[in-house]
């Protein structure tokens, strides 16, 4: 056999300063896909104590609802603003159906329960839209790029992915800090009790925040199915990744979910790029290229790992505890 | 002991003359996971053979029992177990993935059983460890990105950056570009892989773009493929860096492209061993009456599993339905004399086909469906490079 050529890298990719502005714009908007799925994660586990291994599958389901008005619709955006409110009674009506009659129970319960519901979802997904996955269109106005400055060339979607982030983020803290819905969710975190003996609806309220979960899990899927697409498994690659920014950034706290996707977002993407030329530094090219990607993949559980071990509560552990 | 007890009781079937009425094949694929998409397509392509046989090889009806591997290699080689010591069958074949292949060959051929891939062919199968008992309807993995290599020369690209995803095939389909293509490697991403495999490619697209490199070869199977194209259409690269891919766009992204509108598929390039634009009966009748039945071009790995089921057929009739005699069986099949879609192809001494490898290209058919073609013949009655290093002859 005649041997590779893999000697053959001449490693000229050195670091440039533009090629890193890029990938730290990518990061942040993997950052803040993060945060749509781990916000609505971390409402639900740090407010109703309720350990949600599903979300994943409402991302997918919001993805494929998405994608399917996209093309009942013929417009991407008007298909994202009638999926959103559909996702949310999706949420709402998993919260009235399952949810609701785990909350009394332990841990171990909730997540064998919404085990169960990732197969009853993803299975009735396999078996609505088909295993092979849908491609979303976007519209030719979102489809091209804008050059930033000099060099620096990015696609106009994954900018509409960072705006879009961003403006929720924004939209959840006035939500959470300066409203009365916001007030009572912390409200009824700190003591739920004391909050229905005050006349407050809390099983309702309970619904609602499932809900917007839900829209923030659906909304990330829809924004994500014009990059990859709308899949069976997609849940699943995004839920544990959640559950490390929840952990990281402390469970319950919307700032910490924040910072914490961030974070993670600019690790993995930043590992992905940079580490098999830092590797090669000290290893072969071949080793390096070998090693690098399982590396990269570990980054984020080893920064988790780190966190537990010196601050286990979190980085930002919500106050109201 | 227990070894001892099972190649004992493998020894009394094997030496047992069997009066078995039916033939049993296994087949082991994909039917879980986003990945299902193949194995459905190979399904559908399993059950139209069988079809087309009127279910009966000779005289011996066809009882196939399919089997999922759940793109895992554990899971793979659990389901091949129980295709062998319980279900007892005569054939396994199957397997999309070269990690399940590598995780379940030694189940198959430890029983002495014969082991058909109809699409994995990694290169340890090919060489040191080729077997007696193993033959494949599809290719070496080097062999197809060693034809897209010849192509890059060919058009004079001079330098080019490479993609594919960090397991036994993505491997060995970068090592086969990188044999034959003659000009620089100015980087190379392998990417994560399995059931949580990455699929956005953002960071290596931006890097790829930083190297300046004339070209990019990707190698994406199944849904990762329509993923990557996407990426690369929104960013831009295609009038910079054009593409060349090896099992990216294929029979079963290229429906799902259209419906998307995804324009810059057209006219892009891949090698391959089999097109469905192929003239020859056996193929005419294939796809004509798959795209009547499913509405879609069967994909490449529809045609290599059609062609596993009457590569089979041929080796039961050719010892009149006895399945105990192995020994002519193998001969059998060994000679390949069957009509095969791809047209006549030989095997080689490590039971891999040897057999053309061309040029394709994405284009419109007469009704305006997008479908692959062959342009070219980039090798002819190619030897997979890991033959020498087969022992057997």
């Amino acid at each position: 056999m005649p041997p590779a050529k893999s000697a053959k890298i001449t490693g000229n990719i050195h670091l440039d300063y533009t090629l890193l502005f890029i990938q730290m714009l990518n990061g942040v908007q993997l950052g803040l896909l993060l945060f749509l799925v781990a916000s609505g994660l971390t409402l639900v586990f740090g407010i109703l104590d309720f350990v949600n291994l599903a979300h994943g599958s409402i991302y997918m389901i919001g993805a494929f609802i998405g994608a399917s008005l996209t093309f009942i619709t013929g417009n991407f955006l008007l298909a994202v603003l009638i999926a959103l409110p559909i996702t949310g009674l999706v949420g709402f009506l998993i919260e009235r159906l399952v949810a609701r009659t785990l909350y009394t129970r332990n841990h171990l319960d909730h997540v064998l329960g919404t085990f169960g519901l990732i197969l009853v979802l993803d299975t009735s997904a396999h078996l609505i839209w088909g295993p092979e996955g849908i491609a979303v269109p976007l519209p030719a106005w979102l489809d091209g790029r804008v050059e930033l400055f000099e060099g620096v060339v990015v696609p106009t979607f994954r900018l509409l992915i960072i705006g879009t982030g961003l403006a929720v983020a924004a939209g959840l803290y006035w939500l959470v800090n300066f409203t009365k819905l916001g007030m009572l969710i912390r409200a009824g975190a700190s003591n739920r009790t004391m909050v229905s003996a005050l006349g407050i609806d809390i099983s309702t309220l309970f619904a609602l925040v499932f809900a917007l979960g839900a829209m923030l899990a659906g909304l990330a899927g829809m924004l994500i199915s014009p990059i990859t697409e709308a899949s069976i498994s997609m849940g699943g690659e995004i839920i544990i990744t959640a559950f490390v920014v929840i952990i990281v950034g402390g469970i319950g706290s919307m700032k910490g979910a924040f910072i914490a996707a961030i974070v993670i977002g600019l690790i993995d993407t930043l590992g992905r790029s940079f580490l098999d030329d830092m590797f090669q530094l000290f290893m072969s090219p071949q080793a390096a290229e070998t090693s690098a990607p399982a590396v990269s993949a570990m980054l984020i559980y080893i920064i988790m790992a780190v966190i537990l071990a010196f601050r286990p509560q979190g980085l930002f552990p919500p106050k109201v505890r | 002991m227990k070894r001892l007890i099972t190649a004992a009781l493998a020894a009394t079937m094997l030496t047992a003359p069997s009066f078995a009425a039916e033939v049993k094949i296994g087949f082991v694929t994909t039917l879980t996971t986003g990945a299902a998409v193949i194995g459905n397509d190979m399904q559908k392509a399993v059950d139209l053979a069988i079809e087309h046989m009127g279910g009966k090889m000779g005289d011996l009806d066809v009882n196939l029992i399919y089997a999922d591997d759940g793109f895992k290699p554990e899971t793979g080689k659990q389901a091949t177990d129980k295709l062998v010591k319980q279900d007892n069958v005569d054939f396994v074949t199957g397997f999309i993935w070269s990690h399940v292949l590598l995780a379940s060959r030694k189940s198959v051929l430890d029983a002495g059983k014969f082991l058909i891939s109809t699409n994995a062919g990694p290169s340890p199968v090919a060489g040191k460890l080729c077997h007696k008992n193993f033959f494949s309807t599809s290719w070496q993995n080097d062999q197809t990105p060693m034809a897209m290599g010849e192509v890059l020369n060919q058009q004079g690209v001079k330098s080019l950056y490479i993609m594919a995803p960090n397991y036994a095939a993505g491997k060995n389909m970068v090592a086969g570009v990188e044999r034959t293509f003659k000009g620089e490697i100015l980087g190379r991403d392998l990417t994560k892989w399995g059931a949580d495999a990455q699929l956005d490619f953002s960071a290596e697209l931006a890097k790829a773009k930083a190297s300046g490199a004339e070209g990019l070869f990707v190698f994406y199977p199944g849904k990762a493929g329509g993923a990557f194209i996407k990426q690369y259409q929104q960013a831009g690269l295609r009038d910079t860096m054009p593409l060349y891919t090896v099992f990216t766009v294929d029979g079963l992204s290229i429906p799902k492209l259209q419906a998307a509108n995804f324009e810059a598929v057209l006219g892009s390039r891949t090698t391959g061993h089999w097109a469905p634009s192929m003239d020859n009966p056996q193929n005419n009748r294939f796809v004509a009456d798959f795209k009547a039945k499913h509405g879609t071009y069967p994909s490449n790995y529809a045609a290599q599993s059609y062609d596993a089921m009457f590569l089979i057929k041929s080796a039961v009739e050719a010892v009149g339905g006895d399945l105990s005699d192995m020994d002519a069986m193998r001969a059998a099949l060994k000679a390949a004399n069957y009509e095969s879609v791809r047209g006549p192809y030989t095997y080689g001494n490590n039971h891999m086909p040897v057999q053309n490898f061309y040029l394709q290209e994405i284009v419109k058919d007469a009704d305006g469906i997008w479908y692959k073609k062959n342009v070219a013949t980039v090798y002819e009655n190619h030897v997979d490079p890991y033959a020498s290093e087969c022992s057997m002859n």
